[in-house]
């Protein structure tokens, strides 16, 4: 009743009843184009200085970023991380990149693979991609990366690997329908640096609800 | 291109502001207009531009007067006038007519010859080599109208730029409104109080001697509350600076005028 | 929420004396402008941007029918539910029916504004569920029984040691002044509401017709734990806030950031399509969208409508002397400002926020940083026009303005009235040249002097030259 009301008032106030073929035909090319904006010169570059962009801006955002030269290092440097911050267990993601890590050596360091749980420390996941122009980096929920992960401990590690840096948004988005099959995943989180807060007499503070370090293991490939 | 004939007719729009409080602006635009080249007439049928009307909500009234006021500067190549409020309410003008309705055109007519006098001396005639002096320390205020509609920005520092002696020393949020707001500081006058004061702060703390602005509604505003803060900073408006006209006392100075008003009356 | 419109006046009156709200709209003052300028200097395209946003909110609006109808049909193929609402009523109402249908005790909130517009708090706690608010500001504002003032800082009017006041009586934990402490025990509070709530409800900034999606937009990642925990997730929105494609999406979250806290970009941006998918481990089993018009399809079409491009970002607030001097609850309603003095109008009517529209100088501030280049006050006067219209200006100014522009009509009675004014104001001011009080123009001299008229009016001057020149030239 409300649906037939609201869209017929809306109807009323374009002074139109039904849309009119054009009308639609222009709502579904734009749907069906996807075209892109305007796209801020800042972030349309060769991809080594899309790699540099993407360091600047993640720092400036205040995420911890870790270079390394493969894979390999992931476990050490993430246990070293962690020791750093006296932090002695972790929660992983079990995707595949997840899963080909040998973490011999860490013994120190409790791993489990599951779901995040309130009161978690830290946490580990992959990401889909990094987005130069503001040091964004984008996940998504799926069976092996549950979102919890991303959102309750309170340090999240992420590996993002060079080759997954884009420019800006669009090239994300292009990429994700490409990965997906035009089939968007449950959620789709763009996280730029850790959580904060100002709204205690506009002072910021790192950490209000989300993780209060965000630490991205920059891989070089 | 526009072509500028040697001596541009141009009709003077008053103001009320202006016509009631401070002639002394009126008689500088004119001699700022003539020294440009231009032969400067004064429209008697001139009143107000309207904006009392139209920004209370009454468009019947606000088209009454804007039809007389295109009737009274019909003929003029430009229409200028030293306030970008009034000369900014003369643009609106075309939003109070149907497209279909001849007086729409008039009034585009209107507002494509109506300029505030400092960008009419920059933006058209390209003044320069003013020939004017002035000693002491202006600090500018950017009024809203001028600045937002009108796009009134460089022109007045340019022109203050020409002044021999001057110095410019910008305050801080000079494009801060000073809260005069026409009916505004009627309406609600502990708030517009609570603007102007925040405006003279910054004036004060900018050292200048003397404020500076183009709209004299603010101007008025601003002097009368530096006045009753007790600052000795003086008030006056562009134009009176630009044409070496600062004979007069500032805005809200003493002033010998007692003896005039006696033999007047 | 009570509607406190018509008290604005006073309100605005006991805000200017307010020493603490003052204190603390100066922390306003000296950050969002400043950001703000900072993050547009870094973005040479940044009206270019705002160009297209205000074209493409044009063109979502022409179409509007057809892209919440493809919203719909995204949102239900992803398996998710769309209730579409006309009134306030309607919202709290159906959104009581879905937690009732999951027996649902407590919710967790993430900020949202519409929910403020329809007052679901009160109502879902007369109906016996418990909605805890988990923006950190927003929570301060629950614990205190407040209301936001601010639509995207909503305690901007507090000072820390309210916030340490608040705290104090309801963690029952020693006092604090340092708001690092204070977020952590905020933190460490709601955690365990996060977890043990049935339902999550956020709002939304916008919705993706493309693919069904709604986004959030947050800084504490309070909005993500609401709606990734508990088994349903409940979005409250409004109609206008439907986008194309996420390319557009991303064209108003580039100016929405910059905008709004001058950030580069807000560090959540969180897009939710459909409920869990059969092999997810978390995420909410049921997924509703529910549409709030109250009052906006009426917009459409009107000489309103552009005011329905508003992202929401609070830069016309930010940016606007006259919310500076008195803060967001003098507005009376929930949304402040020149937005709110747009909005509150088509919510409430224009009887009883007539004072809203009337509250601006005019200066323009807030239509010069709108990213979507809403002309702000035009449309605050052409409330005032319906105000005019439907006889509501106060008979002082309706008689005041009916006698002058009788004068302003009649040039030759103008002339005269002017020159009468002008003599009777230099008799008052004497050799001063300024007048310190003047009768029925108290609203001046209270505050400030009348500088006085320096000769007579220009166009008597005007003419003795003439003839003098005339006289001259004979």
């Amino acid at each position: 009743m409300s649906r037939a009301e609201i869209l017929g008032n809306i109807r009323r106030g374009l002074k139109r009843g039904s849309a009119t073929e054009a009308q639609r035909q222009a709502v579904q090319n734009r749907l069906q184009a996807r075209a892109a904006n305007l796209i801020p010169a800042r972030a349309q570059l060769p991809a080594a200085e899309q790699v540099a962009l993407f360091k600047t801006m993640a720092r400036e955002a205040a995420a911890d970023l870790i270079e390394l030269d493969s894979l390999d290092e992931v476990p050490s440097v993430a246990a070293d991380w962690l020791r750093h911050n006296r932090v002695e267990e972790l929660v992983c993601a079990s995707d595949a990149t997840l899963t080909s890590l040998n973490w011999a050596g860490t013994t120190d360091i409790r791993r489990e693979t599951r779901v995040a749980r309130a009161g978690d420390l830290a946490s580990l996941t992959s990401c889909f991609a990094g987005i130069a122009e503001t040091g964004t980096l984008m996940l998504h929920s799926q069976a092996e990366s549950p979102t919890t992960l991303n959102f309750l401990p309170d340090n999240h590690l992420v590996i993002l690997r060079t080759s997954q840096i884009v420019g800006v948004y669009e090239e994300a988005w292009q990429r994700l329908r490409e990965a997906t099959g035009g089939d968007m995943p449950r959620t789709v989180n763009m996280i730029t640096g850790p959580s904060r807060s100002a709204d205690i007499e506009q002072k910021l503070q790192m950490g209000a609800h989300g993780p209060r370090n965000l630490v991205i293991l920059l891989v070089r490939d | 291109m526009q072509q500028t004939p040697m001596s541009p007719k141009v009709g003077l729009f008053v103001t009320c502001l202006v016509d009631m409080f401070r002639p002394e602006i009126g008689f500088a635009t004119v001699k700022l207009l003539e020294r440009a080249g231009c032969t400067v007439e004064v429209p008697e049928t001139q009143t107000c531009c309207g904006q009392p009307a139209f920004n209370s909500g009454d468009n019947r009234t606000t088209r009454e007067i804007a039809i007389s006021t295109i009737k009274a500067f019909d003929g003029y190549q430009y229409v200028v006038g030293p306030s970008g409020s009034c000369i900014g309410m003369l643009h609106h003008y075309p939003e109070l007519f149907d497209e279909a309705d001849p007086w729409h055109r008039r009034a585009l007519d209107l507002k494509a010859r109506a300029y505030e006098i400092s960008s009419f001396l920059v933006d058209i005639i390209g003044l320069e080599g003013l020939e004017a002096r002035f000693s002491g320390t202006v600090t500018y205020h950017d009024s809203c109208s001028g600045l937002r509609e009108l796009g009134i920005k460089a022109q007045p520092r340019q022109l203050l730029g020409q002044v021999e002696g001057l110095e410019l020393n910008e305050m801080n949020e000079s494009e801060t409104c000073c809260g005069f707001g026409g009916t505004f500081c009627v309406k609600y006058p502990d708030i517009s109080n609570r603007m102007v004061g925040n405006k003279t702060a910054n004036i004060a703390a900018s050292g200048a001697d003397t404020l500076v602005g183009g709209d004299l509604g603010c101007l008025l505003n601003m002097a009368g509350k530096l006045k009753r803060e007790g600052h000795d900073v003086e008030t006056r408006h562009l134009v009176e600076i630009l044409a070496g006209m600062c004979d007069t006392p500032a805005i809200a100075e003493p002033s010998d005028d007692r003896t005039r008003l006696a033999r007047e009356l | 929420m009570q509607i406190n419109s018509p008290q604005f006046k006073q309100r605005a009156h006991e805000a200017l004396d307010d020493a603490n709200l003052q204190r603390a709209l100066g922390n306003l003052k000296a950050g969002f402008p400043h950001k703000r300028a900072q993050a547009v200097a870094r973005m040479p395209e940044f009206d270019a941007l705002r160009d297209q946003g205000r074209d493409l909110k044009n063109h979502i609006l022409e179409h509007l029918d057809l892209y919440l109808e493809q919203f719909e049909g995204k949102v239900i193929e992803n398996g998710g539910h769309v209730h579409w609402c006309r009134t306030s009523d309607d919202a709290c109402r159906t959104i009581l029916d879905i937690c009732r249908q999951v027996d649902a005790r407590t919710v967790t909130k993430g900020k949202s504004m519409v929910s403020e517009e329809i007052d679901l708090n009160d109502y879902l706690q007369k109906h016996g569920i418990r909605p805890v608010e988990t923006d950190l500001g927003e929570y301060i504002l629950q614990l205190r029984g407040d209301h936001p003032s601010h639509i995207i800082a909503p305690a901007i009017h507090l000072n820390l040691e309210d916030v340490s006041e608040a705290f104090h009586q309801h963690h029952q934990r020693p006092k604090s002044d340092d708001p690092a402490v204070l977020m952590r025990e905020a933190r460490e509070m709601l955690r365990k509401q996060f977890v043990a709530a049935d339902v999550g409800i956020t709002g939304a900034n916008f919705l993706v017709a493309e693919t069904g999606s709604t986004i959030i937009v947050t800084n504490e990642g309070n909005g993500d734990l609401t709606q990734t925990l508990p088994k349903t997730h409940i979005v409250v929105t409004s109609i206008e806030k439907v986008v194309p494609t996420l390319e557009d999406m991303s064209l108003f979250l580039r100016l929405l950031a910059r905008s709004a806290t001058g950030q580069e970009f807000t560090v959540y941006n969180t897009l939710s399509t459909g409920p869990r998918r059969p092999d997810d481990q978390d995420g909410p089993e049921n997924f509703h969208v529910v549409l709030v018009d109250n009052g906006r399809s009426d917009m459409v079409g009107s000489q309103f409508q552009d005011m329905l491009r508003c992202i929401r970002c609070s830069a016309c607030m930010n940016h606007c002397p006259v919310y500076g001097a008195i803060g967001g609850h003098s507005y009376g309603w929930v949304y402040p400002g020149p937005m709110g003095s747009v909005l509150t109008p088509q919510m409430i009517g224009i009887e009883q926020a007539a004072l809203l529209p009337n509250a601006s100088t005019f200066c323009g501030k807030c239509e010069e940083v709108c990213p979507v280049r809403i002309p702000l006050p035009k449309l605050m006067r052409h409330w005032r026009e319906k105000e005019f219209e439907k006889h509501l200006t106060p008979r002082t100014v309706r008689y005041g303005l009916g006698g002058w522009s009788f004068f302003a009509r009649r040039p030759a009675l103008y002339r005269l009235l002017s020159r009468v004014s002008n003599q009777a104001l230099r008799m008052l001011a004497g050799r001063k040249g300024r007048i310190n009080r003047l009768p029925m123009a108290g609203g001046w001299t209270d505050w400030r002097d009348m500088p006085a008229p320096t000769g007579k009016t220009f166009m008597q001057q005007w003419k003795d030259k003439q003839r003098t020149n005339g006289e001259d030239n004979a």
